[in-house]
């Protein structure tokens, strides 16, 4: 949508707190714990999906005509406000659900132990990534959406419903962002300020692989993870510099990211 | 056209706020300090965004300008207030010209990511550095004036009346720049870089120059704000510090040079207020604040002015 959108992160943070919160809840009152997966998904859908609209409708609808700068600082400002009405709902106190982590338990690799959950999360990822290409290459939706964000003019004089789409794309979008948050909150502590830290990296991601490019974004992940981890393991002090060291090196080689299209040059 | 009346309103702002300072209360002294270093790196902020480029790192310069000020007394024994900004300007100036030749070649979003990607590096290495106190920090002794120590109950207001001189200085140096050809080159470069370039200038070199001078600018402020506020911490590279700054410079626009000092005492207020008022949500506050700004008055405070002066 050429839309930077801070607000992502508090997203992330609004499933995690959604899922950890509900699951346990769901748990403490002895129900099936197996069933406690489609707890963590329905419950952040569910939260994130009014925060969503609410946010498109009422604030960024009147901003898409505005410069993109302007935009990023809109959302700045709406993830400000989040970070606050995330703490109002949730406390500062943090969140702990380990239940669908530990059930799974794990199995060996060579003499390694590793959690079946991350590779159950590792599997979720590339189904969502998968659902993702294929609903924007192979749909009539889709296919709509992509001519919507490449030129919503032309689209609204083709009959499109532009402000439809536009708020599907930011509901999808974020509604994503909150599946993350679901997933990830049993393997760590869902304490405050969980949105800036992953806002900043996904950033890193996004830029690495090309701004609006999905295999860009998968690529970018996978370098940044490994990056990550080889830091942690070699050099754990320069494990944030490492990320934004690569960031840097991929973007003074390729300007715009690894994955990015050519763009005309404007007179 | 109109005359010129920014060097008559900074001169004498300055000389009402240095006869008029030893009667302010402590705390406001403070708070006016605080925002002389602020509105410094707002200052340089106003100077990208009229090249229509957004620095989302601007806290890269303040917390190497803070260390650096924090580092000569600490490890040098240099307390000197001037001497301080001076060499903490020097060095955001020199970091800004080595990452300048990276940065230059960017625009838009991608401006913005990268100098927040280098602002972050910084905070990164600042807390993973246990010779500089790590996440802590450390504190700076309280200054002197060219080698003399003022009785402790003149320390405010004599670094009040110094970052007022500083901050007055450098809006004057920026108000001349401003009308030289590089300064009037800003809009075209926001409008049409290519044009810019038919002409025969070097927008890449522009961009340079002006991004020179605003890390210059927030290393001189992150050092007196080191010096008023007696400890540092790498939070002062932390992107939500330099989107304090971004906030500052569009809640005062970019039509003066006098704009980022009063929109950085406007926002010290709001934001002491915010959090007496209610200590756990002035974020939000702050957010609404700013999303109010954004719909309602996009050429910021300063607007308001120039448009009641437009009407008469």
């Amino acid at each position: 949508m050429k839309i930077v959108n801070v607000t992502h992160g508090s997203f992330y943070a609004i499933g995690a707190y959604a899922a950890a919160s509900l699951t346990a809840a769901y748990l403490a009152r002895g129900f099936p714990p197996m069933l406690s997966y489609a707890v963590l998904v329905v419950a952040a859908i569910v939260v994130a999906a009014p925060f969503a609209i609410a946010i498109e409708r009422v604030i960024l609808r009147f901003m898409y005509a505005r410069d993109e700068v302007v935009i990023l600082l809109a959302t700045y400002a709406l993830f400000l406000i989040l970070e606050d009405v995330i703490k109002l709902i949730w406390g500062v106190n943090p969140y702990f659900i380990a239940e669908p982590y530990a059930l799974l338990g794990s199995f060996q690799v060579a003499d390694m132990a590793y959690p079946t959950y991350n590779l159950l999360l590792v599997a979720a990822a590339l189904v969502f990534g998968g659902g993702l290409a294929w609903l924007l290459h192979s749909t009539r939706a889709g296919k709509l959406l992509v001519a919507v964000i490449h030129d919503p003019e032309v689209s609204r004089a083709m009959g499109v419903n532009v402000g439809r789409y536009y708020l599907a794309t930011f509901l999808l979008g974020s509604l994503l962002a909150a599946l993350a948050g679901a997933f990830t909150a049993p393997t760590v502590s869902v304490v405050p300020g969980l949105g800036v830290d992953v806002i900043v990296l996904s950033f890193a991601v996004v830029v690495i692989g090309g701004l609006g490019s999905l295999p860009g974004a998968a690529l970018g992940a996978v370098i940044v993870g490994i990056v990550r981890s080889l830091s942690v393991h070699y050099m754990p002090q320069l494990e944030l510099f490492v990320i934004y060291f690569v960031m840097a090196a991929v973007l003074a080689v390729r300007p715009r990211g690894l994955f990015s299209l050519a763009e005309p040059r404007k007179i | 056209m109109r005359r010129d009346r920014t060097v008559a309103v900074i001169g004498t702002a300055f000389v009402a706020l240095a006869a008029g300072g030893p009667w302010l209360p402590q705390w406001a002294m403070f708070i006016a300090t605080v925002a002389f270093a602020r509105g410094l790196v707002a200052l340089g902020l106003v100077l990208l965004l009229r090249a229509g480029l957004i620095s989302f790192g601007q806290a890269l310069f303040y917390c190497l300008g803070a260390y650096t000020a924090g580092a000569l007394g600490r490890f040098y024994g240099v307390s000197d207030i001037f001497i301080e900004m001076l060499v903490g300007g020097a060095v955001a100036a020199l970091v800004a010209f080595i990452i300048g030749f990276l940065l230059a070649r960017y625009r838009g979003i991608f401006f913005g990511l990268l100098s927040l990607a280098l602002s972050m590096i910084l905070y990164g290495l600042l807390v993973k550095t246990e010779a500089l106190g790590s996440t802590d920090g450390f504190n700076i002794a309280p200054s002197t004036l060219f080698g003399v120590r003022p009785p402790p109950e003149w320390v405010r207001y004599s670094v009040l009346v110094s970052a007022a001189a500083v901050a007055a200085a450098a809006a004057l140096i920026v108000h001349r720049y401003l009308q030289t050809p590089l300064g009037r080159l800003a809009p075209a470069i926001k409008d049409n870089e290519i044009r810019v370039e038919y002409m025969g200038a070097s927008a890449r070199k522009a961009v340079h120059v002006k991004y020179v001078i605003a890390g210059a600018l927030a290393g001189v402020g992150g050092a007196l704000a080191a010096t008023a506020v007696g400890h540092i911490d790498p939070d002062m590279a932390y992107w939500t510090t330099s989107g304090e700054f971004i906030f500052i410079t569009i809640l005062a626009g970019t039509g003066s040079v006098v704009a980022p000092f009063v929109g950085a005492l406007i926002y010290g207020s709001i934001h002491t207020l915010a959090y007496g008022l209610s200590p756990n949500t002035w974020q939000m506050s702050l957010g609404l604040a700013l999303l109010v700004l954004i719909v309602f008055l996009p050429e910021g405070l300063w607007s308001l002015a120039t448009r009641h002066a437009r009407r008469t």
